[in-house]
This record gives C-alpha cells, sequence and structure tokens, in this order.
C-alpha cells in the first residue's frame, strides 16, 4: 500500500515504483471483476469434482463361490513394499541355502528359455499346455541373489542374465546396473558371481571364467548375519496393448522362464551346500498350486521348479522382482496420486479462459489506451498481467490440488486400489508442479490474448495446445511413437511435471501418459511448457510494441 | 454490391410485412444473417482454417502411420484418416461462438432485434446458416482428409493384401463414416451455438464449448470402472458422436455409430432449445 505512494522522482526507485503501481493496478482490476474471481472459484471446485469421479471411479470387485461378494479392501492381496518403500512385486523361484557371514557364490548359466500366455489363442491357461508361446520377455531374468531372508520385499542385491538386457546387476528392487550384453546360450555362456563382504555385495560378470568384470557394488543397510543365497528365476507377465475405440485395451498373460546352472562354487558357508527349493510370493513355475514340497524338486508330480543331475540345475519361476508401476504391466488395481488431479484439465479450461480474457477484454472495451496512457511501458504492462494472472492461478491450483489429493488417495484406497506410495517430496513436487503448470498455463493465455487480441482464439489455441496432444496419446489416435514425440514438444510436454512413478528402465511398460507415464522427465517436460509460454511472451512484446493500441 | 443493395432492401421489407407472413420473415432473416456472415472477413478465414488444418492433421496422421508387412496392426484406416476432425472441430465451435457473442460484445444485438422483433426467428436463421456454411466446409475437410488417406495410407502397408479395407467412398463404412463426420462438424456447430446463446460471453462460451468436447474424453481415459467407462462412452457427446468414425471392430462398439450421432444430436438440440428459451424470455444484453 505504502510502497506506491513514494513519488516517483529519481530515476532507479521510479521504475520500481511504477512497475508495483502497473502491477497493483493490474491487481486490482483483476479482484474487482466478479466474474473473473467466480472463474477462479469454479476452476477450483470443478478441480477437486472431477478429480475425485475420476479417482472413485472405480470399484475393485472380488469374491469366490459360496462366499458373500466381498468389494474394496478387502479384495487386496498382500501388498509387499520394499525397504524404499516403494510397493514391489516380489515374485520368483528360489534354490537358496543359508549364508552366514561373509561368502560368494559362482555358476555358469548355458541356458536361458522361457514360454507366455499365447494371447492369439484361447485365454491363457497355467501349464505347458497347447496355449503357450515360446519366448522369453526381455525382463526375463534367471541368476544369483543374495536376500535378507524369505519374506517378500526383503533387502536383496542379485546378478542375472535377462531376456534381452544382457548380464544385470540388481538390487532393492529399484537399482540397475548394466553388466555384458548379448543373451546366454551354449555357445556363449555367462559366468555370474556375487560376494558378501560385510553389508556390501559386490557382483562380477565373466564370458569364460577367468576373466571377471566387477559390475557393481551395493550396500544393503541392515543385513542380518545370517542371509539367504542361491539361485533364482522368474519373468514378469506378458501383455500387448492395442488401440481400440475411445481407449487401449491391454491383454496379456502370465510367462515363465527356466534358467540352466552348472559349475556351482559356493564359499563360506558351514551348511554344506544343501539347496531348498522356495518359490517366493507363489513364483514357481506356471501351474504349481501350494508351496514345493519334496514333489517339486523331483518332479514327481506337477511341473518341475527345481531339478539337478549332474552339477546341473535346471531352475523355473515366474513373476518379477520390480517396482509395481501403473499400468497394463501390473497385475495389481494399482492407482497414482495423480489420478485424483484429473480434474486439472477442467480447472486448466477455466483458467485459461479467466487469464486470456484479463488481456482481450481490454482490447473488447477499448480500456488498453487507458491502460497504456496510465502505465507508457507496455512491456511492464504485460508482465504484470501475467505476474497476477499466473499468481492468482498458482493459488488456486494449490488449493484445489491439495485439497484433490488430500480427499481423492483415501478414496481410492477405499475402493480397493492400490495407491502406490511415493516420497513425501515426490508428492509435494506433483501437488505444486500442478499449481505452477496452472500457473504458466495462464501466462501463456494472457500473452496468447496479448497476440491475438481475441479471446476465443486466444483461449481456443492454449487448451487446444496444451489438453489435445494429451487426449489423443490417451486415445492411441496416433502410433505409440508419435504420441511420445508430441508429449515431448508440445506444450503438453509440461503435464509430466504430475507424475509420481518414475520410468524405470527395467520394467517394461508403455508410455501412457493416462496411466501416469510421460516419455520426458517431470521437470524437463514442464520445462518445455515454460519455453512456450515464454516464446509466446517474446512474441506479445514485439507486437504489444509495435502495434497500435 | 447489388446483393447488399438487395439484403437492405428486403430487410426493409420484412419489418414492414415480414412479422406477419412467416415464409417472408424467415427468408428475409436468413438473408440478413448470411451478409453478415459473408461481409466480415473472420468466418471466411475460420472455414478455411475447419478446411486445412483438419486436412492437415489427417494427412500428418497418415504419414506418421506405418503397418509393418508381417505383423498385425489394430488400426481403423478410415478413423486414421478422419483424425483432423478432432482439431476441425475447435475452428467450427469459435466460428459458432462467434456467430452470436461477436453481436453481444458489440451491442449489435440490440439492433438486430428492434430490426426483427421475433427473435427465435433470428435464431433459426443462424443455426440454419452456421450450419450451412459448416456442412460446405465440413464437406471439403472430410474428402480432403479421405483423399489423403487413400494415397498415404496403402504405401504405408494397409493394403488389401493386409486385410485392410479400402479408405474410399465407394466403399459403404468409409462413406458413412465420412458422410457422418461432416454431420458431426455441423452438430458440434449448432451445439457450440446453443451454448453461446446462453452464455453470450465469447470467452467463457468457447471455454465451456471446449469443456463440452474435451473433458469427458480426458475423464474417460482415467475412470477404470468399466460400468462408469461405458455409460461416458455413450452419452457423452464427442466419445458417443466419434463412434461414426469406426469402420471395424463394429461388433464391440459401445454404441451404434448412428446411434452415437443420435446422442451427439440430443446434446445439439439440448443447447439450442437451452439457448432459444432463454434468448426469447431475457433481455437482449
Amino acid at each position: 500500500m505504502t510502497a506506491t505512494q513514494a513519488p516517483p522522482r529519481a530515476v532507479g526507485p521510479a521504475e520500481r515504483d511504477s512497475f508495483a503501481s502497473t502491477l497493483r493496478a493490474e491487481w486490482t482490476k483483476f479482484r474487482t471483476v466478479r466474474g473473473w474471481v467466480i472463474g477462479m472459484i469454479v476452476a477450483a471446485i470443478l478441480t477437486v469434482l472431477v478429480g475425485l469421479f475420476a479417482a472413485g471411479g472405480v470399484n475393485i470387485g472380488c469374491g469366490s463361490a459360496g462366499a458373500p461378494a466381498r468389494s474394496g479392501k478387502a479384495c487386496l492381496p498382500y501388498i509387499p513394499h520394499g525397504p524404499g518403500g516403494e510397493v514391489v512385486t516380489d515374485s520368483f523361484n528360489f534354490a537358496h541355502q543359508p549364508l552366514t557371514g561373509n561368502g560368494s557364490i559362482t555358476v555358469r548359466m548355458t541356458s536361458f528359455r522361457g514360454e507366455h500366455a499365447n494371447i492369439n489363442g484361447r485365454p491363457a491357461q497355467a501349464g505347458n499346455g497347447p496355449n503357450m508361446a515360446p519366448g522369453l520377455m526381455p525382463w526375463s531374468k534367471a541368476g544369483i541373489i543374495i536376500k535378507q531372508n524369505l519374506h517378500q520385499g526383503s533387502a536383496y542385491a542379485a546378478i542375472m542374465v535377462t531376456g534381452s538386457n544382457g548380464v544385470r546387476m540388481q538390487d532393492n528392487y529399484t537399482g540397475d546396473t548394466a553388466g555384458l550384453p548379448g543373451n546366454v546360450s551354449a555357445a556363449s555362456p555367462r559366468w555370474l558371481r556375487l560376494t558378501r563382504s560385510g553389508n556390501t555385495i559386490t557382483g562380477y560378470d565373466s564370458a569364460d571364467g577367468t576373466h571377471w568384470t566387477e559390475v557393481g557394488a551395493v550396500r544393503l543397510a541392515g543385513l542380518p548375519a545370517t542371509v539367504q543365497m542361491g539361485m533364482f528365476a522368474t519373468s514378469p507377465n506378458y501383455f500387448v496393448t492395442s488401440p481400440s475405440f475411445g481407449g487401449a485395451s491391454s491383454q496379456g498373460g502370465p510367462s515363465q522362464a527356466t534358467g540352466v546352472f552348472d559349475h556351482i562354487t559356493v564359499s563360506g558357508n558351514p551348511a554344506g551346500g544343501t539347496w531348498s527349493d522356495t518359490p517366493v510370493g507363489g513364483g514357481g513355475p506356471l501351474g504349481q498350486t501350494g508351496p514345493a514340497g519334496p514333489a517339486g524338486l523331483h518332479g514327481a508330480s506337477g511341473p518341475a521348479g527345481f531339478t539337478h543331475a549332474d552339477g546341473t540345475y535346471t531352475l523355473t519361476g515366474s513373476g518379477d522382482i520390480a517396482p509395481v508401476v501403473p499400468g497394463p504391466g501390473s497385475s495389481l488395481p494399482t492407482a497414482t496420486i495423480e489420478q485424483s488431479l484429473a480434474g486439472a484439465f477442467i480447472g486448466l479450461i477455466a483458467i485459461v479462459v479467466v487469464a486470456a480474457m484479463f488481456f482481450t477484454a481490454e482490447y473488447r472495451r477499448g480500456l488498453i489506451r487507458t491502460t497504456l496512457t496510465a502505465a507508457p511501458r507496455r512491456g511492464q504492462v504485460l508482465a504484470a498481467k501475467s505476474l497476477v494472472a499466473g499468481g492468482a492461478a498458482f493459488v488456486t491450483g494449490l488449493v484445489a490440488a491439495t485439497v484433490a489429493v488430500g480427499v481423492g488417495v483415501p478414496l481410492e484406497t477405499s475402493k480397493g486400489q492400490v495407491v502406490l506410495p511415493v516420497p513425501a517430496l515426490t508428492e509435494i513436487r506433483v501437488v505444486v508442479g500442478t499449481a505452477a503448470l496452472l500457473a504458466v498455463a495462464a501466462v501463456f493465455a494472457v500473452a496468447l490474448g496479448a497476440v491475438l487480441r481475441r479471446s476465443a482464439a486466444a483461449i481456443t489455441l492454449a487448451v487446444v495446445t496444451v489438453v489435445l496432444p494429451f487426449l489423443l496419446t490417451a486415445l492411441h489416435v496416433f502410433p505409440p511413437g508419435v504420441g511420445a514425440w508430441l508429449m515431448r514438444l508440445t506444450p503438453a510436454a509440461g503435464l509430466a511435471i504430475e507424475q509420481s512413478i518414475p520410468n524405470y528402465p527395467q520394467v517394461t511398460n508403455v508410455i501412457e501418459p493416462a496411466r501416469g507415464a510421460y516419455p520426458l522427465p517431470p521437470f524437463a517436460g514442464f520445462a518445455v511448457l515454460c519455453a512456450w509460454a515464454a516464446a509466446a511472451l517474446a512474441l506479445a512484446f514485439i507486437l504489444l510494441r509495435r502495434r497500435d493500441a | 454490391m447489388s446483393t447488399t443493395v438487395q439484403a437492405r432492401s428486403s430487410r426493409q421489407k420484412a419489418s414492414r410485412s415480414g412479422p406477419r407472413t412467416n415464409g417472408t420473415g424467415m427468408l428475409a432473416a436468413l438473408h440478413a444473417e448470411w451478409t453478415k456472415l459473408r461481409t466480415v472477413s473472420g468466418p471466411a478465414w475460420l472455414l478455411l482454417g475447419v478446411v486445412a488444418l483438419t486436412a492437415a492433421v489427417s494427412a500428418a496422421a497418415d504419414g506418421a502411420t506405418h503397418c509393418p508387412a508381417g505383423l498385425s496392426c489394430p488400426v481403423d484406416p478410415t478413423k486414421l484418416s478422419l483424425t483432423g476432425i478432432q482439431f476441425g472441430q475447435a475452428v467450427v465451435a469459435i466460428l459458432a461462438v462467434l456467430t452470436i457473442c461477436n453481436e453481444y460484445s458489440a451491442g449489435l444485438i440490440r439492433i438486430t432485434f428492434t430490426a426483427m422483433p421475433r427473435r427465435l426467428l433470428v435464431y433459426a436463421a443462424k443455426a440454419a446458416i452456421i450450419a450451412a456454411v459448416v456442412l460446405a466446409a465440413g464437406t471439403v475437410a472430410v474428402l480432403g482428409s479421405v483423399l489423403a488417406g487413400h494415397l498415404i495410407l496403402p504405401g504405408h502397408g494397409f493394403t488389401a493384401s493386409g486385410g485392410f479395407h479400402p479408405v474410399w467412398l465407394s466403399y459403404g463404412p468409409t462413406l458413412r463414416a465420412a458422410a457422418g463426420s461432416v454431420l458431426y462438424l455441423a452438430l458440434i456447430a449448432l451445439l457450440s451455438l446453443g451454448v453461446a446463446a446462453v452464455v453470450r460471453d465469447s470467452a467463457v462460451s468457447i471455454g465451456a464449448v471446449l469443456a463440452i468436447l474435451y473433458l469427458f474424453p480426458i475423464v474417460l481415459t482415467f475412470v477404470t470402472d468399466p460400468t462408469w467407462q461405458n455409460r461416458l462412452e455413450r452419452w457423452t457427446p464427442t466419445s458417443a458422436g466419434l463412434t461414426i468414425q469406426a469402420t471395424t471392430g463394429l461388433r464391440k462398439l459401445p454404441i451404434s455409430p448412428w446411434g452415437g450421432l443420435g446422442v451427439l444430436a440430443i446434446w445439439a438440440g439440448a443447447a439450442l432449445l437451452a439457448g432459444g428459451l432463454l434468448l426469447r424470455f431475457r433481455d437482449a444484453g
């Protein structure tokens, strides 16, 4: 209030003051037009309501014959969480023995093969029936692992061969380091070694068993003295996504992978090398029900998960050891925190309408001449309008996003969805990022309003460039590659700021914005939107100076 | 020049004797609205924009899509060739909204209603003229899109030997999709006109129309409950209306192509009705 009262005499302060008074004038204009204030409130309300509808528009039902139907939370299976707090899949076939203290395991792998549900035929059935087609998944895995215990979600480090990603060393579900490339075969075997020294586990690989390369070393905090060490095999679900009218449908089914191990050397183990077979998290071969007893060991009945003869061990498993990501690859009814922010799109439309009008209304009523007479520095008027509209949009968005996530996430949970937990900082980035997204969209609309001087055209351009690329990608109107480029290059890239679960390279999934996977990292995508807004502002600045009011 | 003079004389005639005789009144109103539309440059540019944007985006979608030999591509070639409608409809919405809102913002609406006191006649004339010009521009836009698909797609693996139907009007479903897409654009224009008559402000109107067009499909991508998905697919204007473009997998559609266009027609009719009632009983702003 008082800052604007200073007489504008000295050159330096005068410019600051004149900007401050321009800013104050614009803020007064904004807050005294009732329709604009109502527009912002409507934006917040619609953001929350539509978000809650999207978050709550699901009901997971379950039930078995003879039992009363259940729904919601009661349907959820046990959900393992990794050491980092994320929801994980932890299902694999584990041939293990205890290791106390330091030690190491070395194996040679000569074969890795797999099969998956044949979705072109009848629905997939478990087992090696005619409905299985041969083939490994890109992230089918078999190798050696040192794991805290036999519980799902416990800490581990493993080195493995994969379906098509070469040798990898992975730890605690999210860590992933590449080793030797290429696939394993009898002609081109892979030697793998893990050593434990205290809490540090080091992985090595070799093509010949004599020349070893260290792939990586990881520290597993709080590893107990006695851990489980051994061979494992697992293979994630097979799925294909095909576009259909109004959305994409995913089909898929289970897969299993079989690894063949020999030249097994175990050091530091007092137990003397007796292998037990445990399908951790039901990760045995398909068709095997219940825990694998002795029958599973020697193939007396049911598919054999673990067999050995003359020092050669064959291990078959299904499942995955990986973080759970939203989308068709997930076996759980997953949801993300940003799903309750679907209403931000309608909020965005309302805010863009108000922001564009904030500039174009001056042209319509001829007020722009008065404004520019009072504040002849036209760039300042543009800056002040951008700041006011962006600031108002930020506050509106922040309130709406906080409420939407605060109410939407418990709602999703109560409907039986697994809302993938994220660190507090990520949650703050998603909520504040949504507010920032709306603020930059408002600035974009103000600038377009100044360039086009017609509210209908400015609003349509702002809405269409932000919303339509997302929609067309989500509806799979374009092939996936084109959709991904749209989401990188258009202002819609800014929506990536809402992505809460990272795109893990070691998990097969599709880039599907509606399921929370954008092609660009969050801040890179947001920077693309900012660049568009900056370009529009620059154009507006140039035109505003050159054109008559 | 001569038509302008005629327009003026016929309007004068209409104001003297028109209100009593229906036919002359409607003709005069149509003539007046046509003159308004014809004599400013905005609508012509917007119609050109509808044609150019629709055809260009459709051609770009065709050009970006390849079906390598030996792979099964779950693509509907006709629907792909008509992708540009998604963008063209936004320009159609601007055109329709401005037809109403420009009169309100300039205060011209008071002159219009003084000259033609039968407001619903003016409104019907606006709707008829806007539908006619959108039908004309839409026909060109859709023909351009189909032609682009016809020329581009066979070279990208969408051949008859690959099991794909030709993208050409001689194929029944493609003809239906093309004709339906033209009608779709006209219905979007009428829906926008109705919304604009209710709202009267161009910025708010276009915001409301864009929300109606794009919001439901977005919500549809987030909602995972099949019951709600089905409801949204069957009863929202764009999702239902665009089923008219489907030529493959017709058995699995949530609503039949013409039924879907009918749903859009219900939306357009409801918006026109609401706009008409408010126009009749409210003061002219």
